[in-house]
């Protein structure tokens, strides 16, 4: 984990990059819309989501208590972008 | 005015004609493969049993190998239900106690280190399952979790990381397919078919091991609801005991439910829902019928449609990879 915390946009470029290497995604996932659900596209299921959480906490260093995994919280691009950048601003402030 | 939707659209009008219908079907079947009887594996439970008195009435019973098959974590009483659903059918038995294979292969070994990455403390003694939120109470997505329990009664629940979840359910899996080995081994010398299991809930669902419990020569019941095999069973005179035993995995140490492990609702009413998504019926028609919201009876659907997609896995047969121009019939 970096000791600067990423923006937006790194973040989104390294959600997007993980999708892409895990679930073979066409054109890299680029076609991918940020508010798509990933769910109903076929690229998570049950097996991808536990494959996410693992992305994001090691990629990220945030935990994801189970009461969070949840698809507002996971189910698109930018719903997984957004909340990663809310739980890291929540651990910055301590 | 009769209800248009709720359990009697699965009543089968006439339990004797099904069962005449499969009988002639399963004798079809086994004559094609040019093999002259059945072997399945007896589990105590509905539908093993179902098949069996299916199996004797097509067959004959002396055509019919029951195989029991108990292993270190099956409840007590699968062996004693499994004789009873033999006796019933009037069909011969063989006892193969898979214990010794499944700890040869390290089946226990690989599961419960990979348990105790999780919880650190489990060992000897301990018993342990894997269960699902359920998708009634929440929208969450399901992950599994290990619930443990110490020899001192202590419960332990903990999330399963993906490494975690692969390992346990890949080391679980010996038990089906050690179990099947079995089963075609004895339909090799006798020259008999191996006859599956599933109902329709499993086999849409997916809710079986890809050559495990998933592989045989003919699946007899696998175009029935659970609620129909439960009629079927009144009909064939499968004992009380038996049709009235709540369905099990019995596969983990722990007690486990099916739908701890895989369905989101008891089988009467996932049947329901698993027909009203076959015969588009909406989910406020279902919700209402079922005393549920309209919210849940969508992310049960939802959950079906999901289930199908990671099942087409473990239907599909190997397939050939052709388009160097050697493939039969000048496949390219």
């Amino acid at each position: 984990m970096s000791l600067t915390t990423p923006d937006t946009a790194t973040i989104d470029l390294s959600v997007r990059q993980f999708l892409a290497d895990n679930f073979i995604l066409d054109d890299g996932g680029a076609g991918l819309g940020a508010d798509e659900s990933l769910t109903q596209a076929g690229v998570l299921d049950s097996m991808g989501v536990l494959e996410l959480i693992m992305f994001v906490e090691e990629r990220f260093g945030v935990s994801i208590p189970d009461e969070d995994t949840l698809p507002e919280n996971l189910d698109s691009v930018s719903r997984i972008v957004n909340y990663i950048g809310r739980r890291l601003a929540a651990e910055a402030r301590g | 005015m009769a209800e248009a939707f709720g359990p009697h659209v699965l009543r089968l009008p006439d339990p004797e004609a099904s069962i005449e219908a499969i009988a002639a079907g399963m004798r079809r079947e086994v004559r094609a493969f040019r093999r002259k009887g059945g072997v399945l594996g007896l589990s105590g439970g509905i539908d093993s049993s179902v098949v069996a008195a299916l199996a004797a009435r097509a067959f004959g019973p002396k055509n019919v190998l029951g195989v029991l098959m108990p292993e270190a974590d099956s409840s007590a009483d699968t062996l004693m239900l499994s004789r009873l659903a033999a006796e019933s059918a009037g069909i011969g038995t063989v006892l193969e106690e898979i214990t010794p294979i499944l700890d040869a292969v390290g089946c226990y070994r690989r599961r419960d280190e990979a348990f105790k990455r999780v919880i650190p403390d489990y060992g000897p003694g301990w018993k342990a399952k894997i269960v699902l939120p359920s998708v009634i109470d929440s929208d969450a997505f399901r992950i599994f979790s290990v619930v443990a329990q110490a020899p001192d009664g202590t419960t332990f629940r903990e999330r399963l990381p993906l490494e975690e979840y692969l390992q346990v359910v890949a080391a679980t899996n010996f038990k089906q397919r050690t179990r099947k080995m079995l089963e075609y081994y004895h339909a090799d010398r006798l020259n008999y078919a191996v006859l599956g299991t599933p109902n329709r809930l499993e086999y849409d669902q997916g809710f079986f091991v890809k050559n495990g419990d998933g592989a045989a020569d003919i699946k007899p019941i696998a175009h029935l609801y659970k609620s129909q095999v439960y009629q079927l069973a009144e009909a064939l005179g499968v004992p009380a005991e038996i049709r009235s035993r709540p369905p099990t995995t019995d596969t983990y140490s722990m007690p486990q439910s099916q739908e701890e492990f895989y369905f989101s609702l008891p089988y009467d009413k996932m049947d329901l829902c698993l027909y009203a998504v076959d015969n588009g019926i909406s989910a406020t028609v279902v919700a209402d019928s079922l005393g549920l919201t309209q919210e849940q009876i969508e992310r049960v659907f939802q959950d079906i449609a999901g289930k199908r997609r990671v099942s087409q896995y473990l239907h599909a047969a190997p397939r050939l990879v052709v388009g160097d121009g050697q493939g039969p019939s000048g496949a390219a």
